[in-house]
């Protein structure tokens, strides 16, 4: 591994096709992982555990497949203000959603 | 692994390092060196990606608003997808995307039949997915849960009638809830229609880079492109990760 | 007045480079294909003015429609129309790709001392794109027009009105794509291509401003695609996410809408703010005083921008708490307005402060931005908003902003780079009286309609209760002193361009890199990469640096 790093230019991770064939595994489990939980009965905790197995699996893509992990800061930023806003639109458009329920003062 | 990096940098590397470090073809005149044409290429694409992800931004919303208030519609017209397409469907996905992240390697390891192969790969896992989309899509058109004029609802006011109601063992719904069954495949449409273009739009660019691929253009240390399309293919697959979690298993148990 | 710092050549030897980005190929297709951003920048300069003056226009006939209380110049939905496309060209086609599109294209790569923007094609790309929507929003207007506002409020957009809200709302789609593929190149740009020497707190402020502004482009700007593609597919095949009777809700397209056009006013006034801040420099010969802040600001205007959109929304059923909450995060937005106020003021304390036409418009710039920005306060603060949304005062409040604020801004920034554009200076004197016009004519405009506002005059209506007239007489007259204002420039711009006076290479003494290079520069901007070891505006370095000059040739 630290060969490798010392022949490729620091901007430049070559990842390995077994750590892809891997993530491909874990990708395949998580995905009949969340089918297996969307039949399970658990009230509230259903769209949370589908929803943290999908960000799970979008994890291991954009940090394996897309290289993130092996990227530069900057690239770890660019992701992270991207997740940022997206947070920020849906963060604030329901809290409107929500508090209209509260009422009037 | 190791081994491997190493035999494709002997094969491949050494005689082209010689001119390949002074001032290779692909060198725009605007740039110092490769190095740094290649890193704002890799970021312009990352930033074009932020942009995508706002796209879809907005269509994740209203889905989150809407399912929300019309909780019961949504897990009803969610039993009218098949989940087992959905599954089917997002296995492909994955694969493809595996086998474009393979493709990057190769081309990033200079083997020429391996991108190729794996661009090849990634092409028909691609069409298999639009194939399979074009199934459940004309399911829905048969059954009339296309939003707009010709909306039936009666899956949903007599699910006795309708084997994926009945397979899901759906109560009836109130007239009132039931109208809103068709925000969900509002959205459904919507949601998955923009995905499946920008599938359209993938597809077309893989079938440009396999002929470009086999006359060796990506194989030369130059990967930019194969790179940043790269990126662009697994978002798409992350965009559907969420879409199928979102769409088809809203709550399979009820 | 007679203190000047301009610096001219010997008229009787000087001449402009034979070679230059303009001089180098001749012809349409040199112009058409080009992937200069200098090229780029002009032929965005061209169809912006183009743009401008078709807005201009009809802003003049909602002004002479407004002089008297009846509708009599024209029917009320051919006003509505009108005033629908001026808000349409001049936001999507002029407001927003001014700055950043003309001075932003031509000028950042050359202060960061790059040879070019990071993508040109890209950059090519986006003039085109911003030609399409040009094209399609006139054949818009040519075949009826659209009379849904700019806003394309639903249900209207989408139940009520039979025009061309789909040619208007995919011109706006493609524009919008126009100003993405322009943020995009400049974050990598200011990323990745700054020369050596030329780290972060050394670029000038006005690469800072397009900085911050090319984030919200990015960010923001998908979000209005993604609620136009849900406009055409509501209108097309009834989809019904905005349709009540379908369980839909129309303010979701409020909220989706506002994500972006709020953002998109900062989009449109923090590259105005960028070129400010070249010019006070400039013109008072100190540093801009509070670099850091004035970098920042710009940083916490585009962040603070994404939280606020919602205040547009006070009257339309949001609920009290989204209220309570948006208004607080709205009074934020004025710290860093303000912080940028306060160091442009203390900048010019104790400078050597001299009247040159950018000055001028600098002035205008900081004067009406200030008043609009302080009654967008007002507008902020729920209780005042719900008297005075949806009246004058709004529109007052926002013309002050974006044609007081960027348009000032615009113009500074347009006589300030014009000898670096063209090689030739403007005619002083002239171009003074229009700063000087424009001015006049803005305020006897605008300052009225915060009046008429306040008295309750509503907007987009083409009639109003008789007692309203002398203000809106007042208002008309003062539009046609502004007309004036606005077509001077292009008269003596044009002019120039033949017998201006050959400027130079720093006809202002300024120091950023972009005055160290022949004008107009070469096709590659530098023949050498520069190397920045000093700071940005640093006037004893350029002192120096003449002395050393000086001191080679004797």
């Amino acid at each position: 591994m630290t060969d490798q790093k010392e022949m490729e230019s620091a901007s430049h991770h070559v990842v390995s096709p077994k750590i892809y064939v891997i993530i491909l595994f874990a990708l395949i489990l998580g995905t009949a992982a969340t089918v297996w939980a969307s039949f399970l009965e658990l009230g509230p905790w259903n769209p949370v555990i589908a929803l943290a197995i999908a960000t799970g699996k979008a994890m291991l893509v954009v940090l394996y497949f897309m290289h993130v992990k092996y990227s530069s800061k900057l690239t770890k930023l660019t992701v992270f203000a991207g997740i940022f806003t997206f947070l920020t639109l849906i963060g604030m458009t329901l809290a409107d959603y929500f508090s209209r329920a509260w009422g009037q003062w | 692994m190791s081994d491997s990096t190493a035999i494709a940098h002997d094969a491949h590397a050494a005689p082209d390092h010689g001119h390949g470090e002074a001032h290779p073809t692909y060198l725009r005149h605007h740039f110092e060196n490769v190095e740094q044409q290649a890193d704002a290429a890799g970021f312009a694409m990352w930033i074009f990606l932020l942009t995508e992800v706002m796209f879809f931004g907005g269509l994740f919303t209203a889905y989150l608003i809407y399912r929300n208030w019309y909780y019961p519609a949504f897990v009803a017209a969610s039993h009218q997808l098949s989940v087992v397409w959905g599954t089917t469907n997002t296995a492909v996905l994955i694969f493809s995307s595996f086998t474009m992240a393979m493709g990057v390697w190769c081309a990033e390891t200079r083997r020429r039949k391996g991108l190729v192969l794996s661009l090849c790969l990634t092409f028909l896992l691609g069409l298999v997915f639009l194939g399979i989309k074009t199934i459940e899509y004309s399911e829905k058109i048969e059954k009339h849960h296309v939003p707009g004029f010709h909306y039936n609802l009666s899956s949903f006011l007599d699910p006795d009638n309708d084997a994926a109601a009945k397979a899901a063992s759906d109560k009836a719904l109130p007239l009132d809830m039931a109208r809103h069954t068709e925000v969900y495949f509002s959205l459904y449409f919507a949601m998955t229609g923009m995905h499946a273009l920008h599938m359209i739009i993938g597809i077309a660019i893989l079938g440009y880079m396999i002929f470009r691929a086999r006359a060796g253009a990506y194989t030369s240390g130059h990967v930019t492109f194969v790179e940043n399309f790269g990126l662009y293919w697994h978002f798409v697959d992350i965009i559907w990760i969420y879409l199928f979690a979102l769409l088809y298993l809203i709550s399979r148990h009820q | 007045m007679s203190a000047t710092i301009v610096s001219l050549p010997d008229q009787s030897t000087a001449r402009i480079p034979k070679v230059n980005f303009i001089t180098k190929e001749n012809g349409l297709l040199s112009w058409l294909l080009t992937g200069d951003h200098k090229r780029i920048a002009i032929l965005y300069l061209i169809s912006l003015s183009f743009f401008f003056f078709i807005g201009g226009a009809l802003a003049g006939l909602i002004r002479l429609e407004l002089l008297t209380p009846q509708t009599d110049l024209m029917a009320t939905d051919t006003y509505n129309k009108v005033f629908t496309m001026h808000g349409v060209i001049m936001i999507f086609f002029f407001l927003v790709p001014s700055v950043p599109a003309t001075l932003g294209n031509f000028l950042i790569p050359l202060m960061i001392g790059a040879k070019d923007l990071a993508l040109p094609k890209i950059n090519l790309l986006s003039w085109y794109l911003y030609i399409a929507g040009g094209i399609l929003a006139i054949y818009t207007m040519a075949s009826g027009g659209v009379d849904t506002g700019w806003t394309f409020t639903t249900p209207l957009s989408t139940h009520y009105v039979n025009t061309n809200v789909l040619t208007t709302g995919l011109a706006a789609f493609i524009a919008g794509f126009s100003s993405i593929f322009t943020g995009l190149n400049f974050i990598v740009t200011i990323h990745k291509m700054r020369c050596p020497g030329m780290t972060w707190f050394r670029m000038p402020l006005f690469v800072w401003a397009h900085y911050a502004a090319s984030i919200l482009m990015v960010l923001a700007t998908p979000v209005v695609a993604i609620a136009i593609v849900l406009i055409a597919l509501e209108r097309t095949i009834g989809i019904g996410v905005f349709d009540p009777t379908k369980g839909g809700d129309p303010l979701l397209f409020q909220h989706l809408f506002w994500f972006y056009s709020h953002p998109a006013v900062y989009i449109m006034i923090l590259p105005g703010m960028g070129v400010i801040s070249e010019t006070i420099s400039t013109f008072s010969r100190k540093r801009v005083f509070g670099y850091t802040a004035v970098a920042f600001s710009s940083v916490a205007i585009a962040v603070f921008g994404f939280f606020v959109w919602a205040h547009h929304m006070f009257i339309m059923g949001i609920s009290n708490y989204a209220v309570l909450v948006f208004s607080l995060l709205t009074m934020l937005v004025a710290v860093p307005s303000a912080i940028k106020i306060f160091n442009w003021t203390f900048t010019l304390y104790k400078g050597s402060i001299t009247f040159e036409t950018p000055m001028l418009y600098t002035f205008g710039f900081m004067g009406l931005f200030t008043i609009g920005g302080l009654t967008g306060v007002f507008l902020g603060t729920a209780g005042t908003d719900i008297h005075l949304t949806e009246t004058y005062f709004i529109v007052a409040h926002f013309h002050f902003v974006m044609v007081g604020g960027m348009l000032m801004a615009f113009l500074a920034g347009i006589h300030f780079w014009w000898p670096k554009i063209t090689g030739r200076m403007y005619p002083e004197k002239i171009s003074q009286l229009a700063a000087v016009i424009t001015f006049i004519g803005f305020n006897f405009t605008f300052f009225p309609q915060f009046i008429l506002g306040t008295l309750g005059m509503p907007r987009r209506y083409a009639s109003y209760p008789p007692e309203f007239q002398i203000l809106n007489v007042f208002s008309t007259a003062g539009a046609t002193i502004l007309g004036v204002g606005y077509l001077l420039p292009v008269l003596y711009l044009t002019w120039s361009l033949k017998y201006g006076a050959i400027a130079g290479n720093n006809p202002w003494q300024a120091t950023g890199l972009e005055w160290q290079i022949q004008s107009p520069p070469l096709t590659e901007n530098f023949t050498v990469t520069p190397i920045m070891d000093h700071e940005a505006y640093d006037y004893e370095w350029l002192e120096n640096q003449k002395a050393k000059e000086v001191a080679s040739v004797g």
